[in-house]
């Protein structure tokens, strides 16, 4: 046995003290990072030689980087030796076929957050993907889907069923040298979602995934792939809750979308994580790498995103419009209340010809909240006729917050247009004043006028999700007014 | 149903109201009127409920009630209303929506059951007409890009909807041409009923001679310096406030005069 098969060996028998905090039996390794943690990790998910040479190329490169230091958002240090990079409820170990086999605990923290399960599938038609910490738990509707030959599973089912797309497809989008926490991400994720429709399907659910930030310290590195094929049409949401606690927790997910010629991907995000308490204590941070490719003809993927929790949110879903005529669409609403920093925006990379974008970003601050639009337009030589309109608009509650703009535009073509709208407003005394006035009480009128300010973006949600998103709105805002 | 007892209130340590003295019963109409800067709009928003205004002495109470420590919506949810004299615009927020939510909040606090969309349009659509308001108004933002007329009519739209118990509208006459003046008198007159009582801030005879007040008064430096009858605005219209100086001058606080 070599040294490192021995440690590992060692490693594997270990107990770790760690319990997660609602009882679940954690599988975890120990803290910190080395290329030792990189091969636990693969060798507990059994992965094929490919994957590991994928995530130690992109640790070595991760060596070799720092942490990016450009964006506005403050926060202490983080200590990468002190997380768990995995950790799987143990219950996984002997998979559970059916929700019927999941562990009874696990299945109630899902209620309490609101996502339970079984209704959800039922009264939906929703098939889910669920990510208890790192590991998918519970897939519903495979079979149904299976039937259109559409993959849709944990990543590392895709990884042993379907390894052949997965190699294909990983990194083609973000490569692990990308950025500091992609290259991260590659090292260590633990799983994720994958999901392939094939040429011409329109896949007939929404698809959709619940994270979950749980175990104690422990790091999350979710991937999720997404391939629609010549044709194919998918719609994918994504939402996320995270119960009270302490620690800053690191979120570094990486999320890749390819579209085909004439393909439409469609992906929402509701992100309400832990964004610690009022003074700033505690809450997650969130460092997101989202980018979608129209890789074909035609192609169209649209981004929507609601981001209201996270101490620290740093995310950039972004296109890359390689196929002619294709679409590229940013959506998206950031809260930020108390002492909550966000810092997000999207890039446009314009490459084929008349490719159009639309971005339209609607920034709320409130509280102490710090919110910063920051935004690519990139126009190549290659674009033809390409098109971007982009509004950016910020609303201010209260003196104490901040909305920032960095709008950047480099244009390459001449042919190209490229249009850049910015306002920034704030709620008035005077207009709560009016509304009081009215019988309407001030967290209503707050609530009121902030989803009138959201209601361009709401409207791209699917409806289900849209009065989620309206609700979480007005939980985000309570107490920052009065 | 209006009982103000000596009211002060100022704005930053700066006194506006100055001991006011008022009492509205149940159906009756009085017309306050008074030069630029008397405090007419500060005592309508006090009434209200602005906490831009300190109140530093006196009484309100309203169907036997002290209202001044209720916040401003549960003064209107027991039925004060407040046509503004600069109604504020609200982006992003239709029209409708707002009325709507208001109405609801409102039935809600009198224990009756909230309208449907079906019936709430049915009402809305009524009011409207009499108001002669384009229907389109009800799907723009509150307010927002209406010209000044409209404003003013969207206002009385408000009370025609929301039946208030006491009405005070400030200044809605302003900014009218002659044939929106006649709409809005007939909107206000329309809700005059024995159950009800109206504060009409104006500067104007005009609306005056639509609906007519049971009660004049005037204010001027923060104090109400002349009460009278119907004739007293067409006196104020004949000789301007410069005939009440005297009285002025006796309101004026020692340290002004
Ligand atoms: N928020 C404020 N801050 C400072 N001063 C104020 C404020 N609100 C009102 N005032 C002052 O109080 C005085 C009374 O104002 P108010 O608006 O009540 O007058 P008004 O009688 O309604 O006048 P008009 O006929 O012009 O509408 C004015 O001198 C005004 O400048
Ligand atoms: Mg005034």
């Amino acid at each position: 046995m070599t040294a490192t098969a021995n440690r590992l060996a060692e490693l594997m028998d270990r107990e770790y003290p760690h319990g997660f905090v609602s009882d679940v039996a954690a599988d975890t390794v120990p803290r910190g990072l080395s290329e030792e943690t990189v091969r636990l990790i693969s060798a507990r998910k059994n992965e094929p030689a490919f994957m590991l040479e994928w995530r130690l190329k992109a640790f070595r490169h991760w060596l070799t980087m720092s942490e990016p230091k450009w964006s506005t958002a403050r926060y202490p240090a983080v200590d990468y030796q002190d997380i768990i990079y995995y950790s799987a409820p143990k219950s996984m170990q002997d998979r559970p076929q059916s929700l019927a086999d999941v562990d009874p605990e696990l299945l109630r923290t899902y209620e309490k957050l609101g996502v339970p399960l079984k209704e959800r599938e039922m009264l939906a038609g929703v098939a889910i993907d669920a990510v208890f910490d790192s590991v998918s738990v519970g897939t519903t509707f495979k079979d149904k889907l299976a039937e259109l030959g559409i993959i849709f599973g944990s990543f590392s089912d895709a990884v042993r069923e379907h390894p052949d797309l997965v190699q294909q497809y990983l990194g083609s989008v973000v490569p692990y040298a990308d950025n500091f926490f992609a290259a991260l991400n590659a090292a260590v994720f633990s799983d994720g979602s994958f999901c392939y429709i094939p040429p011409g399907v329109r896949c007939p659910m929404e698809l959709s995934t619940y994270f979950r930030i749980n175990a104690r310290d422990t790091g999350q590195f979710e991937r999720t792939l997404i391939i629609a094929d010549a044709g194919a049409y998918v719609s994918y949401l994504e939402g996320c809750t995270a119960p009270m606690r302490d620690e800053n927790q690191l979120h570094a997910a990486v999320v890749e979308l390819v579209a085909l010629d004439h393909a439409r991907i469609k992906y929402s995000t509701v992100q309400n994580w832990y964004p610690g308490d009022k003074d700033g204590k505690g809450g997650i941070y969130n460092f997101v790498t989202k980018r979608g490719e129209c890789r074909g003809a035609g192609s169209h993927i649209s981004w929507t995103q609601v981001e209201t929790g996270s101490a620290i949110t740093w995310k950039y879903p972004s296109c890359i419009l390689r196929g002619d005529d294709s679409i590229g669409e940013f959506h998206s609403v950031a809260l930020t209340n108390n002492r909550q920093q966000a810092d997000t925006g999207s890039k446009m990379i314009h490459i084929g010809r008349n490719t159009k974008s639309t971005i339209v970003s609607k920034g709320i601050s409130a509280g102490h909240g710090q919110n910063a639009y920051r935004g690519l337009v990139k126009i190549l030589k290659s674009a033809e006729g390409a098109r971007n309109y982009s509004q950016c608009d910020s609303l201010l509650l209260g003196d104490q917050c901040a909305a920032h703009t960095f709008p950047y535009i480099e244009v390459k073509n001449p042919t190209a247009r490229v249009e850049h709208e910015a306002s920034t407003s704030r709620i008035g005394e005077d207009q709560l004043f009016y509304c009081q006035q009215r019988g309407i009480s001030v967290e209503d009128a707050v609530s009121m006028i902030v989803n009138g300010f959201c209601k361009e973006v709401f409207k791209e949600l699917p409806m289900e999700f849209a009065v989620e998103a309206q609700k979480l709105m007005s939980v985000s805002l309570e107490g920052s007014v009065g | 149903m209006l009982e103000i007892r000596n009211l002060q209130a100022s704005v930053d340590g700066k006194p506006i109201l100055r001991g006011i003295d008022l009492s509205v019963k149940a159906g009756e109409v009085h017309a306050i009127m008074g030069p630029n800067g008397s405090g007419k709009s500060t005592l309508a928003q006090v009434l209200a409920g602005r906490d831009t205004f300190a109140v530093t002495g006196g009484t309100v109470f309203y169907q036997g009630v002290d209202i001044l420590p209720m916040a401003p919506e549960e003064r209107a949810r027991e039925g004060i209303f407040l046509a503004f004299q600069y109604p504020v615009e609200i982006p992003g927020v239709s029209n409708v929506y707002l009325l709507k939510a208001a109405l609801n909040n409102i039935r809600q606090h009198r224990g009756q059951a909230e309208l449907d969309a079906m019936e709430f349009l049915a009402l809305i659509k009524q009011k409207m007409k009499q108001m002669e308001m384009n229907e389109d108004l009800l799907y723009r933002a509150v307010n927002e890009g209406f010209s000044g007329g409209e404003k003013k009519r969207n206002e009385i739209l408000q009370m025609a909807v929301l039946e208030p118990k006491l009405a005070i509208l400030d200044e809605t006459d302003s900014g009218l041409d002659i044939d929106a003046l006649q709409i809005v008198a007939k909107g206000i007159n329309a809700l005059r009923s024995p159950q009800r009582a109206m504060i009409l801030v104006t500067h104007y005879q005009r609306l005056l001679d639509y609906v007519v007040p049971d009660f004049v008064h005037v204010l001027a430096q923060g104090k109400i310096v002349r009460s009278g009858g119907k004739e007293l605005a067409l006196e104020l219209e004949e000789r301007g406030y410069g005939w009440l100086e005297g009285a002025e001058a006796a309101a004026r606080p020692a340290e002004n005069a």
